[in-house]
């Protein structure tokens, strides 16, 4: 697995840039990794990014937008604006965790 | 004596009562499978029938007549499953008590579930064709499309059978060319996935195919509504793609029963261990086929392949053994491409879509991920072999788990990390 530098520390990184080790990630990491991808991180968005640490941390698995939007309570809609385009694949990269699996 | 009680005939269930019966003993097990109606359909064979190359009556059959003797077979709309008492109730009041339950009641297209879809212009300029319903009514109406944008959209993933969109799309193109007004048509894909497949090598492969055909693809689209005044699809981010004729897969989810009983996800989909398929929750339940969470194509090969793994688990199970065998998510699927021809894709959970040959290296006969006759041919022989040899559980002489053999394998560009993934895709 590559190395790369984020935030002045060496992590672990597939080959499109998530974090391979979720064990490596802390809120520091999350507003260093938001910012490569020129998101400034608010309340709103950590509302998101916890949900995700959270549900992974149970489930063992990166929760779909679906499922942010069902059992984490917050709506697709606002999900699109505070991580736009790509709500489901950002908020999982913001997270340190790997793609979710909802596309196969 | 014991009980074996399987939710749903279709593909996956009758594959499992057929062949449990001829390995179960009749003086100790009792097997019993409920489904709402007697009719069997032939999935796949939906997405001929808007352009007419097949009719209704190729794709449906009987049910009953591929549930075998020493099965009973129950008719019934299934109310909830209680777990904790192990027996399933049917609205009608009824009560079936089991020692094991397998959950194979599918996914279905749930147009209810989009804003708008179901408006005034469902089945007039609005259609699915994941239904033997929705398949029909298009295929009344697609001989008076001539001229417009005629827009193939997929709701959210998982959908089963993912390449159907796709397949549908380059069959359209095909019949608009014979039919001499491909040039009065604009065919645009519209996806909620970043290209036009999941995996990178079949995504790249199959987006070309798109671009030589000139059909647009909007990716990234997630639909928050259909607007039946302006015939327009609106997504979440507030993009507008309209519309002549929609033909669209709506948001699939599996039986509300599953959520009734407190065993689904938030899409209704059986949590099971992705090698046993066994639930989660209860180790005497199961999930098999579209109706579990397993990270694979929802698809027909997946069932076929994964029952095998099952029916011998099963055994070994009821035995009070360990089981071993381990499921590796295999599917494998001919991709129509138009003007008699298609693909073949053999997959699995950790292995991409690649080319090379299948089932055997060099000879095939059938070539993977390229556009050949005989692919197509695989196809269409698919169907007699679903109803004769499939069903009724014979032996298909194809390995349920993958096999590398034939493929080939890309050299691996060990490109640095990217910072920044979401954006560049």
């Amino acid at each position: 697995m590559p190395v790369t530098t984020i935030d002045n520390r060496q992590v672990h990184v597939n080959e499109e840039g998530f974090l391979t080790d979720p064990a490596e990630w802390d809120e520091a990491m999350g507003k260093a990794l938001a910012s490569q991808i020129g998101i400034d991180l608010g309340d709103e968005h950590w509302k998101a990014i916890r949900f995700l640490r959270e549900d992974f941390a149970a489930r063992g698995e990166t929760p779909t937008l679906r499922r942010v939007t069902v059992a984490g309570g917050i709506p697709t809609k606002q999900l699109f604006q505070l991580f736009p385009q790509k709500p489901a694949k950002k908020m999982a990269y913001v997270a340190g965790l790997p793609k979710p699996h909802g596309c196969v | 004596m014991r009980r074996l009680l399987v939710l749903g005939g279709g593909t996956a269930g009758t594959m499992i009562v057929n062949k449990l019966r001829r390995r179960l003993p009749a003086s100790e097990w009792e097997i019993t499978v409920v489904d709402r109606d007697d009719d069997h359909r032939y999935q796949p064979g939906y997405l001929f029938l808007p352009f007419g190359t097949y009719s209704p009556d190729q794709v449906v059959r009987k049910r009953h007549a591929f549930i075998p003797d020493g099965v009973e077979l129950v008719f019934g709309e299934i109310d909830r499953v209680d777990a904790d008492s192990a027996s399933v109730h049917l609205e009608d009041g009824r009560t079936l008590p089991y020692d094991y339950l397998v959950i194979a009641t599918g996914t279905t297209p749930r147009p209810d579930q989009t804003p708008g879809m179901l408006g005034e212009q469902w089945r007039r300029s609005v259609f699915d064709f994941y239904s033997f319903e929705g398949a029909s009514a298009l295929a009344a109406a697609l001989p008076a499309f001539d001229h417009g944008r005629l827009v193939v959209h997929i709701t959210e993933m998982p959908i089963k059978c993912p390449v159907a969109p796709l397949e549908f799309a380059f069959l359209a193109d095909s019949w608009l060319r014979d039919r001499g007004i491909r040039d009065r048509v604009e065919l645009v894909y519209v996806t909620p996935l970043s290209g036009a497949f999941t995996q990178p090598i079949a995504s790249q492969h199959l987006g070309d195919m798109l671009e030589e055909r000139k059909i647009l693809v909007e990716s990234d689209f997630m639909v928050e509504r259909v607007d039946n005044e302006r015939k327009a699809l609106v997504s979440y981010d507030e993009r507008e793609v309209p519309f002549d004729l929609l033909v669209t897969i709506p948001l699939n989810m599996g039986a509300d029963f599953v959520a009734r009983s407190g065993l689904g996800d938030e899409l209704n989909y059986v949590p099971v261990d992705k090698h046993t398929l066994q639930s989660t929750a209860h180790a005497n339940v199961f999930a098999v086929g579209d109706a579990s969470d397993i990270p694979a194509s929802k698809a027909g090969s997946v069932a076929h392949f994964s029952v095998e793994i099952f029916v011998d688990n099963f055994l070994e199970l009821i035995d009070g053994k360990p089981m071993t065998g381990a499921f590796d998510g295999h599917a494998n699927c001919f991709v129509e491409s138009g003007d008699g021809k298609g693909l073949l894709i053999d997959f699995n959970y950790d292995t991409q879509p690649l080319t090379g040959r299948y089932p055997l290296p060099v000879v095939g006969p059938m070539g993977l991920l390229k556009e050949t006759r005989a692919n197509h041919l695989g196809k269409l022989a698919f169907r007699w072999i679903y109803w004769n040899v499939l069903l009724p559980g014979r032996p298909l002489p194809l390995p349920a788990l993958m096999s590398m053999a034939g493929k080939v394998v890309p050299a691996d560009d060990a490109g640095g990390p990217r910072s920044a993934p979401p954006e560049e895709e």
